[in-house]
C-alpha cells in the first residue's frame, strides 16, 4: 500500500479548527463506504476487533453517545460507557485520575463529552490512547460538524460555494464553532443569525456574516442549520421568552415558503418543536434531520477507523507528558 | 519498470482469450439460475464486468455483478500504520442460495481471498462460493485454491505480477516484473 492511498489523521480528533480542509474531505470520503455497512444484514466489520473504547460522558447525551456506540460496535470494538453520575467522578475524582485508571485497564480509545472547554485536549495530552472530542464546553463538537458536512454534501453534491446559515444560540454553541471552521475550510459561505445577545462579539473575524432577521437569512441561504435553544438560557436573561423567540427567530413553514429556493434544513437535535423549529418544517420535505442521524454513525465510524491508524510516536509523546 | 526484467505473459488478445475460456468454464449449466460474479477491488471488478459481458454476448445469460472492497477485513491492518483508503462494496442482490464466483486479478498468498470469504458471509449464505483468477502465481500462505484459472506462472516471492485493465491502465495485459516487492 503506497503512502498516497493512506490517510493520516494523527492520534486525536479534538476540533476542526486545527484540521486541514484536505483532511476533512478525506474523513467525509471515508464515511461513504461506511454508510453501506449499516445497510448489511450483518452490520459489523472486524476492523477494530479486540480494541477497547471508553465513552466517557460527563454531560448528558443520548444521540451522540448512542451514535458513537453503534459506530464502535459496528467496527467490532468492545465498548464501555462511563457516565459522570454513578461513577467515582461524583466522589470528586479528577478527570486525569479517571482517565489514568481507565488506561491502567488497557484501553485503546476514549470518546469524551465534558462541560469544560479544553477538556478533550487536556486528556489527549496526558494519555496515550486516541481521544475523540464528543463535545467540550463551548469549544468544539467536531463529529457533529462532520456529519452536518456529510449531509450537506449528500443534499447538494458539494460544499464549496454553498451558503449556509447557522440559526440560534451561536454564543454558547460548540456545534456552531465546529461547523464554522469546517464549512469555511471546505469553501462554503457561512452566516449566523440570532438575537444579538446570543451572537458572540467579533464573530465576523471568522469570516462569517451576521443576520439580525431570520427572514434575511432564509432569503440568502441554501441551507439552514437550526440550533437547539438551550432552555436554561432564558433564565439567564439572554432572551425574553420562548414564545417571543419563536415569533422572531423560529424557522417556520410560512417563512420558508417565501424563500427564493428550496432551503435545506438541518438540526443537530434534540429539537424544541415550536421554539426554534416548527413541526411542519422538522417533518417536512426540506428537512434532512434524520439523514443527519444516519450519517452520524458513518462519520464516526470513519473517524474511529482513521484514528486507529494514528501515529504511535504521538502516543509515546503523550505517555511522556503523563510522567 | 525496467524493461529488461519485465516479461509479458499475456497481451490484449491473450487476456481476451483467457477470459472467454474462463467464462465458458463458469457458465451456468442445466438451467441453473442465480449465478453472481463479485469482483475484488480494484482490478477484479473490471474483470468480473468483462466476464459478465462475455456471458451475455456468447450465451445470452444475464449475470449480475458486484464488487467487494476487502480493506476492513485485512489481517494486517493493525500493522500498517496510517489507514488505507476504502473503496465501495456493492452487492446488488441477495446472495443467499446463489452460486457466487469471486473474481480477482492475481492469486498469491490467498489472504485477500480469505478476507473476501469473510466479508461475503456477512451478506448471507451462498449455496456455493467459487474463485476465478486471471493469474495464479503460486506462493500461497493459506489453504486456498482457485476453481477457474486464466494462466499459471511460478513467480518468485519478490516478483511483481502486474495485471492491466483498459478502464484503469489504458491497456489489457499481464506482465511479470522480476525481483520487485509486491506493493
Amino acid at each position: 500500500m503506497s503512502a498516497a492511498t493512506a490517510i493520516q489523521l494523527g492520534k486525536d480528533l479534538i476540533g476542526l479548527e486545527t484540521v486541514t480542509g484536505d483532511t476533512i474531505r478525506a474523513i467525509l470520503d471515508t464515511a461513504e463506504p461506511f454508510k453501506e455497512i449499516s445497510e448489511r444484514p450483518i452490520k459489523k466489520v472486524p476492523v477494530l476487533r479486540g480494541k477497547t473504547i471508553v465513552n466517557l460522558f460527563f454531560e448528558p447525551s443520548t444521540r451522540t453517545r448512542i451514535s458513537f456506540e453503534f459506530a464502535e460496535k459496528r467496527l467490532g470494538a468492545d465498548t464501555v460507557n462511563v457516565a459522570a453520575s454513578g461513577s467515582s467522578v461524583v466522589k470528586g475524582e479528577t478527570l486525569v485520575d479517571t482517565a489514568r485508571n481507565l488506561e491502567a485497564m488497557r484501553i485503546d480509545m476514549v470518546v469524551i463529552r465534558h462541560g469544560s472547554s479544553g477538556a478533550a485536549q487536556f486528556l489527549a495530552d496526558r494519555i496515550p490512547s486516541n481521544v475523540i472530542n464528543g463535545g467540550d464546553g463551548q469549544h468544539e463538537h467536531p463529529t457533529q460538524a462532520l456529519l452536518d458536512l456529510l449531509t450537506l454534501r449528500d443534499a447538494f453534491g458539494r460544499i464549496e460555494g454553498l451558503k449556509v446559515c447557522i440559526v440560534g444560540d451561536i454564543r454558547h454553541s460548540r456545534v456552531a464553532r465546529s461547523n464554522i471552521f469546517g464549512l469555511r475550510k471546505l469553501g462554503a459561505e457561512v452566516a449566523v443569525c440570532g438575537p444579538r445577545s446570543l451572537i458572540p462579539v467579533g464573530i465576523e473575524d471568522l469570516g462569517v456574516r451576521v443576520f439580525g432577521h431570520v427572514e434575511e437569512a432564509i432569503e440568502w441561504a441554501d441551507a439552514l442549520n437550526v440550533l437547539r435553544l438551550q432552555l436554561e438560557r432564558m433564565n439567564a436573561g439572554f432572551i425574553p421568552s420562548l414564545r417571543e423567540y419563536n415569533r422572531v427567530f423560529g424557522v417556520t413553514h410560512a417563512r420558508l415558503e417565501r424563500a427564493p429556493r428550496r432551503t435545506v434544513v438541518l438540526h443537530p437535535g434534540p429539537m424544541n418543536r415550536g421554539v426554534e423549529i416548527d413541526s411542519d418544517v422538522a417533518d417536512g420535505p426540506q428537512s434532512v434531520i434524520l439523514p443527519q442521524v444516519t450519517n452520524g454513525v458513518a462519520v464516526r465510524m470513519a473517524v474511529l477507523y482513521l484514528l486507529a491508524g494514528g501515529r504511535p510516536e504521538q502516543a509515546e509523546e503523550a505517555k511522556k507528558g503523563e510522567e | 519498470m525496467t524493461p529488461e526484467t519485465a516479461r509479458r505473459l499475456l497481451d490484449a488478445a491473450g487476456v481476451d482469450e483467457a477470459l472467454r475460456r474462463l467464462a465458458g468454464e463458469m457458465a451456468p449449466r442445466d438451467g441453473e439460475e442465480g449465478l453472481l460474479l463479485v469482483g475484488i477491488r480494484r482490478r477484479g471488478v473490471q474483470l468480473a464486468a468483462r466476464l459478465a459481458a462475455i456471458l451475455q454476448d456468447e450465451r445470452g445469460v444475464e449475470v449480475p455483478t458486484g464488487s467487494l472492497d476487502i480493506t476492513l477485513y485485512r489481517d494486517d491492518l493493525h500493522q500498517i500504520g496510517p489507514m488505507p483508503v476504502i473503496g465501495m462494496t456493492e452487492i446488488p442482490t441477495e446472495i443467499t442460495g446463489r452460486r457466487v464466483v469471486i473474481v480477482d486479478d492475481v492469486l498469491f498468498t490467498g489472504r485477500t481471498i480469505r478476507a473476501a470469504l469473510n466479508e461475503l458471509s456477512d451478506f448471507g449464505r451462498p449455496a456455493r462460493i467459487e474463485l476465478c483468477v486471471l493469474v495464479d502465481r503460486g506462493g500461497r500462505q493459506l489453504p486456498i485454491q482457485a476453481d477457474y484459472v486464466g494462466i499459471r506462472v511460478a513467480a518468485d516471492e519478490r516478483d511483481l505480477v502486474e495485471v492491466r485493465v483498459p478502464e484503469l491502465d489504458d491497456e489489457s495485459s499481464v506482465t511479470l516484473v522480476e525481483g520487485r516487492e509486491e506493493e
